[in-house]
């Protein structure tokens, strides 16, 4: 396997100087009302990077105040939308212009590819802000066709402040798809970073101040999920509030809001996304879509394709590549640019996922290949595929958020559609074939938020997901985001003597 | 108020300062002005700053001349005197263009890059246009006589934001997947219906420029535009500041020249899928017949006006004259949405048309390149003769003239703001689109009685109604028969809000989400479902 350089030996760039680790409340940087702060860890060598301002319920309390008064009486709802355009677009303009510190930030801190970061995470980041920047001018109502002598038509007005909790795979990423359609609606809000990832947070609410974000409009308040998190779900002057995490943590946020104001609740939460491949697939191909698409981000992504269901035709064939790429998939310092795979997030995470491939194990299913620590040092796990997965092991049925893969066969589509919506999620799922009666019929099919036809991951700021059934509900990105954070008024009242209706 | 209104409604960037001096002094009823008393500055124009660098064809990302060699001046309304020669494009130089464009289309990046590839060169285009903005704007006084406040603060910044706003759709343009009787998968493509032909007036030179090009590059189209003989330079000005934006070659070709030549040639080309035109019904006959008679290209209209600007007897009269005023005179009533008939109740009839003369005596008409002018030059003599003559014909028919009705100064092309009231439909002035500084003001007593006069019309532009009641305000509008209803406002335009015509003032509308549609050819795709689970 390949060469596990790890964070012990020499940075391979000059990493970024942690400028910003207090929260930022109204245009401010501040300390925690406690003075409390907490450790955020490199995962490369599980050393402390920098400590952090840890906001509790009083910290939540004055943020959402800010944003309160900036919904309420600030300029930002009351801007044209294109107005609110042009200070996103700046704001866009600033990330592109700072790319480099903002995926060595994600680096440090998540563990994340560099180079992915600086070629791909970051300018997507700013291509999402540059999206609802455009959309910001383009939210249209409707006028009814109503049934008699009335005149009434729809407004979509922001929903006012919204919380957002973030999760610590994508920081940047996930930042951008949840602020940049609720800023482009006319919005205020409180985000809370994970706590494992809270430094891009912090450094894009200060580029959006550079961007003439007007103060209040955007609050970061990093910290834990029981403190800080509870209490934006449980806020009683918070109008939505988004999630994107687990499952369990989800409950937990819709609970908070049901028992607190009612406020509205968006979930995008775990996944266990099947990835079928067909007899009439390219092998070689099939092989490294289903393996990029459980090791992607060392597996730490929600719509992972972590069941893998194989027609019985190929199957022999497809195990043979999968091992073979498998091992030649390189772990190693995320900051190397041959590597292709980085350490787990931190130490609960590694544990976790190693916990489940010794379940794997004695629960009888066949480990092909990998299952171990990657390296002496850090949270590295190597690639590792289990074959004779039955439909009630535990690694079949739960999200375990790392690299491990459960191969399955099957004989025919029904029953690989039938196997494939047997979970409790619905987040994503991946068609390998080339007939398209089988890609049309599976499609409509699988119960599940997004499906990939002979692609993976295929994600595009236009193209909306989440899930269905325990996936969550509401969708990210899209034109379906910004309805999103959009509440639905209609207006309406008589006429008199019109000549048509 | 009205205009701060209305200046505050093109552009939020516009200047108190500025709004101020578009409000012409008229605060001050009591205030003693001279009568036209800008007469002085007329007769010594002020030199524009500006080079004119670009006088030649734009085809393939490159300036040429003329395959026939040949150039046309361009005047300056204020003096008549030549401001430079331009290539003169002919049918050749139409078809050197088209084909740029065909090949620009079927073989070119350009419709085959993202949405977002495509925003983000519109996007630094954009940047550019600010850049220049102020010589831009000179560009466009030098070459339309407009006042040059309202280029650089109004009209330039405006299409900026309509570059911008265009920009937004380029990567939000969907399609639909539709429901079908059975088991069958049906979406839709929106896809380019590929090299567009434009035709713009001169009124709102780059405007206009903005409005056709904006959609059509979006969506992913090539162009061939041609401007109009009377305004070249600040379309060929923003076309190079695009390609320098990283527009491929052949996506845009901007061809100067005359209508019965390049733009019966664009019209009739039948290679060009599809036209677009603004300018007078007249023309727009012609290029419809041009499509019908050639490859039956698809055509998108947007032709003159005669449009009614009702107030209705619980108008607050002074803040009603302003903004009828407004409608009327803004741009030297050179707009195809000119609120040229103005209907007043006769309650307060002899009240508004009082203060209506009086505010029309007071506008600040002059070189408009000079501070707080309201009103430069008409573009031309042809339009210079034309309005005189319908000044003649109100009078001739009996309207009262009630200030105005001369020309302004000895050179160039100014005419005194002119009121005629006592006006009757039957009266050319109030059928007949003026396109100048000729506020026609009719008398009516009942609302059922103005929609039906205000109806008698073959245009079907636009619509003002002003009154505070919100029935009266629902009843006119759902009654009249026009493209646009500004309530308690008038010229309020917005790159989201569409403006088009009923009846002979076009068909299809520009801007907003609707213009797309005039750059999109649907394909609907179609194939059955073997065994689904829901339909």
């Amino acid at each position: 396997m390949a060469d596990h350089r790890n964070g012990s030996s020499e940075p391979l760039i000059k990493l970024p100087t942690i400028k910003f680790t207090k929260l930022f409340i109204n245009g401010q940087f501040v300390d925690s009302i406690s003075g409390k702060t907490f450790e955020t860890i490199d995962p490369r060598t599980g050393e402390l990077i920098a400590r952090v301002a840890e906001g509790d319920k009083e910290d939540v309390d004055l943020a959402v105040k800010a944003a309160r008064h900036a919904f309420d009486h600030g300029p930002w709802p009351r801007l044209s939308g294109s107005e609110r355009g042009r200070i996103m677009m700046k704001f866009a303009d600033l990330i592109d212009e700072h790319i480099e510190d903002l995926a060595a930030l994600d680096t440090i801190n998540a563990g994340k590819l560099f180079n992915w970061g600086k070629a791909v995470d970051i300018p997507q980041t700013a291509h999402n802000f540059r999206y609802y920047a455009g959309a910001a001018d383009k939210i249209h109502g409707e006028v009814l066709k109503m049934s008699r002598e009335l005149q009434g038509y729809t407004l979509r007005e922001p929903f006012g402040v919204v919380g957002h909790i973030i999760p610590w795979n994508f920081p940047s990423a996930m930042f951008s798809m949840k602020v940049a359609p609720a800023l482009a609606a006319g919005c205020t809000m409180v985000l809370k970073p994970a706590e494992q990832t809270p430094l891009s947070a912090l450094y894009y609410a200060h580029l959006a101040k550079l961007a003439g974000l007007p103060d209040g409009v955007l609050n970061v308040v990093t910290g834990f999920g029981p403190t800080a998190g509870a209490a934006v779900a449980s806020h009683m002057d918070i109008d939505k509030v988004s999630f994107t995490g687990s499952t369990e943590v989800g409950r937990v946020v819709m609970q908070a809001a049901a028992t607190s104001n009612l406020k509205a609740v968006s979930l995008e939460l775990g996944g266990k996304s099947p990835l079928i491949i067909f007899d009439d697939a390219d092998v070689d191909k099939a092989a490294e879509l289903a393996l990029m698409g459980i090791l992607f981000n060392k597996g730490e992504i929600c719509v992972a394709s972590s069941r893998v269901y194989v027609q019985e035709g190929i199957y022999d064939e497809i195990v043979k590549k999968l091992v073979e790429k498998a091992k030649a998939w390189k772990v190693g310092d995320p900051f190397d640019p041959t590597v292709r795979h980085g350490p787990q997030v931190d130490k609960k995470q590694f544990e976790k996922i190693l916990s489940y491939i010794e379940h794997g194990k004695r629960e009888g299913a066949t480990l092909l290949t990998g299952g171990k620590p990657a390296c002496e040092k850090g949270y590295y796990i190597e690639p590792t595929i289990f074959t004779d997965v039955k439909e009630d092991m535990l690694i079949s049925k739960d999200e375990i958020f790392g690299p491990v893969m459960s191969l399955m066969k099957f004989k025919t589509m029904e029953e690989a559609i039938k196997c494939a919506n047997n979970t409790r999620y619905g987040l994503a799922a991946g068609i390998v074939t080339k007939n398209l009666d089988v890609a049309n019929t599976v499609s409509r099919s699988i119960r599940a938020g997004v499906i990939w036809i002979n692609c993976y991951f295929a994600f595009d700021k236009d193209c909306p997901y989440g899930g269905y059934k325990m996936s969550g509900f509401g969708r990210d990105m899209g034109m379906e985001a910004l309805h999103k954070y959009l509440q639905v008024k209609s207006v309406v009242t008589p006429i008199y003597n019109s000549p048509w209706l | 108020m009205a205009a701060r209104r209305i200046s505050s409604l093109f552009s939020r960037s516009f200047t108190s300062v500025s709004a101020h001096s578009f409000r012409g002094k008229s605060s001050g009823l009591g205030r003693v002005t001279c009568r036209y008393s800008t007469a002085v500055s007329i007769e010594e124009p002020i030199a524009p700053s500006v080079p004119v660098n670009h006088t030649q064809l734009l085809i393939n990302g490159q300036f040429v001349d003329a395959a026939s060699g040949k150039t046309f001046p361009t005047l300056d309304p204020r003096t008549g005197d030549v401001i430079a020669h331009v290539a003169e494009g002919d049918a050749e130089d139409i078809n050197r263009a088209v084909s740029a464009a065909r090949k620009a289309f079927d073989e070119g990046p350009w419709p085959r890059m993202s949405g977002y590839e495509r925003s983000k060169i519109l996007l630094r285009f954009a940047d550019l246009l600010e850049k220049h903005n102020d010589e831009i704007a000179t560009l466009e006084t030098w070459d339309n006589g407009k006042p040059y406040e309202q280029a650089a603060r109004i009209e330039i910044p405006m299409v900026t934001r309509i570059i911008r706003y265009y920009a937004g759709w380029a990567d939000k343009i969907h399609g639909l997947t539709v429901p079908a009787d059975g088991a069958h998968h049906v979406q839709t493509l929106h896809e380019p219906i590929g090299v567009a032909g434009q035709i713009i007036p001169w009124n709102f030179p780059l405007l206009m420029f903005s409005w056709k090009i904006g959609p059509a590059l979006a969506c992913g189209n090539t162009i061939v535009l041609k401007t109009a003989e009377q305004t070249p330079l600040s379309a060929l000005y923003a076309s190079k500041l695009l390609y320098e934006a990283g527009l491929p070659p052949g996506v845009l070709n901007v061809v100067s020249g005359f209508g019965p030549t390049a733009g019966a040639a664009l019209a009739s080309h039948m290679e060009v899928d599809k036209l677009a035109f603004t300018g007078s019904t007249a023309t727009g006959k012609a290029v419809l017949g041009l499509a019908a008679k050639s490859n039956l290209k698809s055509v998108t209209l947007e032709l003159g006006g005669k449009s009614p600007f009702i107030i209705c007897e619980d108008a607050d009269v002074d803040q009603a004259v302003e903004l009828a005023h407004l409608a009327l005179f803004f741009n030297q009533g050179q707009c195809c949405c000119a609120g040229s008939r103005t209907y007043v109740h006769e309650r307060i009839y002899d009240e508004f048309v009082e203060k209506s003369k009086a505010r029309a005596m007071k506008r600040a008409v002059g070189d408009p390149f000079k501070g707080g002018i309201e009103q430069g030059p008409q573009i031309d003599s042809e339009q210079f003769e034309k309005i005189m003559k319908y000044i003649r014909s109100g009078i001739d028919s009996g309207a009262t003239l009630e200030t105005g009705g001369d020309r302004l100064g000895k050179k160039g092309f100014y005419i005194q703001p002119t009121v005629f009231s006592n006006v009757k439909e039957d009266m050319l002035i109030a059928q007949d689109e003026i396109f100048g500084p000729v506020q026609s003001i009719l008398k009516f007593k009942d609302l059922s009685e103005v929609v039906k006069r205000a109806n008698n019309s073959s245009y079907g532009l636009a619509a003002g109604v002003f009154t505070q009641n919100i029935d009266t305000a629902n009843t006119l509008t759902r009654a009249l028969r026009v493209g646009t209803v500004w309530i308690n406002c008038y010229d309020v335009f917005d790159a989201a809000i569409p403006f088009g015509g009923y009846k002979m003032s076009g068909q299809g509308r520009e801007k907003g989400i609707y213009s797309l549609q005039n750059y999109l050819q649907v394909k609907a795709v179609v194939t059955p479902l073997k065994n689904p689970s829901w339909l």
